[in-house]
């Protein structure tokens, strides 16, 4: 019903569109030269008025009208019993009535519920043909007055431009929203985890369990929810990525700026950019198919003991996905080095080597740090690759060849097939995703503010 | 160096061609190649990393481009299929006595392990296609029908027939039956068309990436049209209207750092918003969509806003010279010139949404789903969820299955890439 809605809406925008700019030129030739718009603008105000009112009714409704009827069916029951239910029964019987309304039956359900989910079907009708038939009367509405307006003096033009400048400030105020709707869901959800749990647990506590069962009234007690691992895990895997990623991406970034020549660099860059658009979840087959068996094989060879889920093995895969972002930021930096310091140092009898070691890394130390922080908080934010090559155990330890969890594993593992929003182990992940948020924004802002610092320097 | 040379009365010469400057200079050129070969070390890691990556993919993924099939003949006879009733008939016992029938001297005591060597779904296959064309019955047809993973991996030579039967998944006698039915030419390999027709499917050998490319197309719609018009209007907002005060800056500072945002939060925004606080259904494309369109949606916005900017201001000042308003010099003159620079990006931006995973996982976008989505409010899968999926799988064969739908999305990726560099040098103009 909603597709028809909206062909409705278009077919009267066309009409309006067509009909506006028919009736205008026939206007204007009758007055001359003395119109104020062309034809074109009296057809796009007419069409934006047949189409912005009924589109903007349409979202409402289809937003809000499950919401609507939920509520309305559960006015049909004893509101005694409807009173003493939790919201999650509560859920629970409208999700029931609406599996009948589907006409999927398991059981033998209650006549009360068949009769209910007759009404619903009943009123999801009639919901849906009064939105068809409101979108037609009120866009219907809105090309009658968009045709009538049509006179040589009516501006439609600006009335057109006026529209358009609505339409951009509210699509730039989407990225705040986003931003607002992101803090708003996180923090949210985090208060009512913290409601459950207490704080300090979450910030000091070193047992990570949150898969194990735990009615509320012990959530308290148990101490299951202390994060300490979960970062710690997170810190590790982000080490080893940086630790293999740093020397590599620094190093090439340094050879094709200054030792390759044109032809060199113009093949290898692209072919580093691909290791940059491969997607993550590729890089998590490969760690798990290629990478982490290889490791192990080695390990074993050495004689030590190499978890089947290592920590090296996640970590180093992630290096590969930031070798290149390393790499083009550092290239970045260093081609921002003024020529003139270049050119002073080989001036003074310096070689190559000396002069970057000496000169281009100091200069452009602080761009490539930014680089860095920037590539830390890709790491700390990298999911896939840790879901599909790390630990789901949180464990306080450092050694990389163990298996450790990150925030983002467990964000992933605690959340999928879990919508429920009413028990600590949901909530847990958006802590978790609220605390992930604030450290990587913490690490972008330092890292775009010491690049722009530094690029205003030279 | 300490030593500086002093030879003669007062003035200080140096003899460069000392011994000791020249194994000074050779010292410090050792130090200038040194650099030069970490440099190239670390781009051969890099570059070495990238073959491997590519390479193993590759060899794991390509025998998944091609099934192992047999061709079995199938009497439809009227006495067991009902011509009124097609789709009730016992397929199960129709096609067993088919595939009985190409092995003669069945024990009844093998069967069980005879006819585990085809895949489990060959009553419904064969089913399906006679209820799609109740004309077969009564006649002789034959039926090319996939064989089961292991038997699929034994053809393709991944299974070594020289290892102890305890340790390999086909029996000896599996393999001797498999040898008898190519004997008799009843085994082919043709490209593996289920690859690209089937939706996901428990048995290795039947599922496919119809659902997940599917999916994806709806996703990656919902994400264009939103991403890409709200991007335009939000740059060209920014770029030609806005005026300068804290509100556009706090705009600025806010897409910038959208863009750095890690991706699994938009999956949690996703969550919590659109399935906790709107009620929308889990798993359907348009909420992947909408995850994935405000992901897009900083990277248009900062594409755009550098490609209005590099429009030059000769051409504005011409528009306004005639007498155009300031929304006619935008949308006349330069939206379209800047139009080549703004699709290339969206191009890339959505290439990237393409192979973006985590946030499609929490709004479950996993699940198990066996029949391609219709629209944007049928749950589905996507390609990359679609990937970790069958990683996740326990089954030997959904291992090549992975490379080679990994492959597939690959594919995509590089196909819109290059359409994106194509539109960059055809269209783009330089300044």
């Amino acid at each position: 019903m909603v597709s028809y809605a909206f062909a409705l809406i278009l077919l009267l925008t066309l009409v309006a569109y067509f009909a506006a700019r028919r009736q205008a030129s026939v206007v204007g030739r009758s007055v001359g030269a003395s119109m104020h718009s062309r034809p074109t603008y009296h057809g796009f105000n007419a069409a934006i008025w047949a189409c912005a009112p009924p589109l903007i009714i349409v979202l409402v409704w289809v937003l809000f009208q499950d919401a609507v009827i939920n509520r309305m069916i559960l006015g049909l029951f004893d509101a005694d019993r409807i009173a003493a239910m939790s919201s999650a029964e509560r859920s629970l019987l409208i999700s029931e009535i609406r599996q009948l309304a589907a006409g999927r039956q398991f059981g033998t359900p209650g006549e009360d519920l068949l009769a209910a989910a007759q009404t619903l079907n009943g009123w999801t009708w009639l919901a849906h043909v009064s939105m068809v038939v409101i979108v037609g009367v009120i866009g219907a509405l809105g090309l009658v007055l968009g045709v009538r307006a049509i006179a040589p003096r009516y501006r439609a033009r600006h009335s057109v431009e006026l529209s358009l400048n609505i339409f951009m400030v509210f699509c730039s105020f989407v990225a705040v929203f986003t931003t607002i709707g992101i803090i708003a869901s996180l923090v949210f959800e985090s208060i009512q985890f913290f409601m459950r749990v207490p704080a300090s647990e979450f910030f000091f506590g070193t047992r990570w369990e949150p898969q194990i069962p735990i009615r509320a009234d012990q959530v308290a007690g148990s101490g299951a929810f202390g994060a300490i691992p979960v970062f710690v895990g997170t810190f590790v895997i982000a080490t080893i990525a940086m630790v293999f990623a740093v020397p590599i991406g620094l190093m090439s970034a340094v050879y094709l700026t200054e030792y390759a020549d044109v032809r060199v660099r113009s093949v290898v860059k692209p072919l580093l950019e691909i290791l940059a658009g491969v997607p993550t979840v590729v890089y998590g087959f490969f760690a798990v198919l290629i990478v982490a068996p290889l490791i192990r094989d080695f390990g074993t060879g050495l004689g030590l003991s190499v978890a089947p889920r290592s920590a090296l093995a996640a970590g180093g895969v992630m290096a590969i996905m930031l070798i290149p972002f390393i790499s083009s930021l550092s290239d970045d930096a260093l081609a921002a080095v003024p020529r003139a310091l270049r050119e002073g140092s080989y001036a003074m009898g310096a070689t190559k080597g000396e002069t970057i070691r000496k000169v281009l890394l100091p200069a452009a130390l602080p761009g490539i740090m930014g680089g860095i922080l920037l590539a830390l908080s890709r790491a700390i934010g990298e999911t896939m690759i840790v879901v599909m090559a790390a630990g789901l155990i949180a464990s306080m330890n450092i050694n990389p060849l163990d298996s450790v969890t990150t925030v983002t594993v467990q964000i992933v593992t605690l959340l999928i097939g879990d919508t429920a929003f009413d028990n600590p182990k949901t909530l847990s992940a958006f802590a978790l995703g609220l605390m992930l948020f604030i450290i990587t924004l913490f690490l972008n802002v330092i890292a775009l503010s010491i690049v722009r610092k530094y690029r205003e320097k030279y | 160096m300490a030593a500086v040379e002093t030879t003669g009365s007062g003035a200080r010469t140096i003899d460069w061609s000392s011994d000791e400057f020249k194994k000074r200079r050779s010292r410090r050129y050792a130090a200038d190649r040194r650099l030069q070969y970490y440099g190239i070390a670390a781009i051969a890691t890099a570059l070495g990393l990238l073959a491997i990556l590519i390479t193993s993919l590759v060899m794991t993924g390509y025998t998944a481009f091609t099934q192992t099939m047999v061709s079995v003949q199938i009497t439809l006879d009227d006495e067991r299929i009902d011509r009124n009733d097609v789709f009730g008939a016992n397929w199960r016992n129709i096609v067993r006595d088919a595939f009985k029938a190409a092995t003669p001297g069945l024990e009844t005591a093998d069967e069980r392990a005879y006819f585990a060597m085809f895949t489990n779904n060959a009553p419904f296959l064969v089913r399906d296609r006679v209820v799609a064309d109740p004309r077969l019955v009564g006649t002789t047809v034959t039926f090319t029908i996939p064989m089961a993973d292991p038997v699929d991996q034994l053809a393709k030579g991944q299974i070594d027939r020289s290892t102890p039967e305890s340790q390999r998944r086909v029996s000896d006698q599996q393999i001797a039956w498999f040898d008898g039915l190519a004997q008799q030419g009843m085994i082919s390999r043709p490209f593996n068309t289920g690859l690209f027709f089937n939706a996901d499917s428990r048995f290795p050998e039947l599922a496919g990436l119809a659902g997940a490319i599917s999916g994806s197309f709806w996703a990656l719609m919902v994400c264009f049209f939103i991403s890409f018009p709200c991007g335009i209007a939000a740059a060209i907002y920014l770029e030609e209207f806005a005026p300068k005060n804290k509100l556009t800056d706090l705009i600025e500072v806010n897409i910038n750092n959208l863009a750095a945002v890690p991706s699994v939060v938009f999956g949690l925004l996703a969550l919590a918003v659109f399935i906790g606080w709107f009620n929308m259904p889990r798993s359907i494309p348009l909420v992947g969509g909408l995850a994935l369109a405000l992901m897009t949606l900083p990277t248009i916005i900062i594409v755009t806003r550098a490609s209005l900017k590099s429009v030059p201001s000769s051409i504005r000042e011409a528009a306004l010279g005639i007498g155009a308003s300031k929304h006619e010099v935008i949308m006349h003159h330069i939206l379209p010139l800047a139009m080549p620079t703004i699709l290339t990006g969206t191009i890339i931006g959505l290439a990237q949404a393409l192979g973006e995973t985590a946030p499609l996982l929490l709004i479950g976008m996993n699940a198990f789903i066996t029949s391609p989505p219709a629209g944007i409010l049928e749950p589905a899968t996507a390609l990359p969820t679609q990937i970790f999926i069958w990683a996740d799988s326990p089954e030997r064969g959904f291992v090549s299955r992975t490379s080679a739908a990994i492959l597939v999305l690959l594919g995509f990726l590089i196909t819109m890439n290059a359409i994106a560099i194509f539109l960059r040098q055809r269209f783009e103009r330089r300044w």
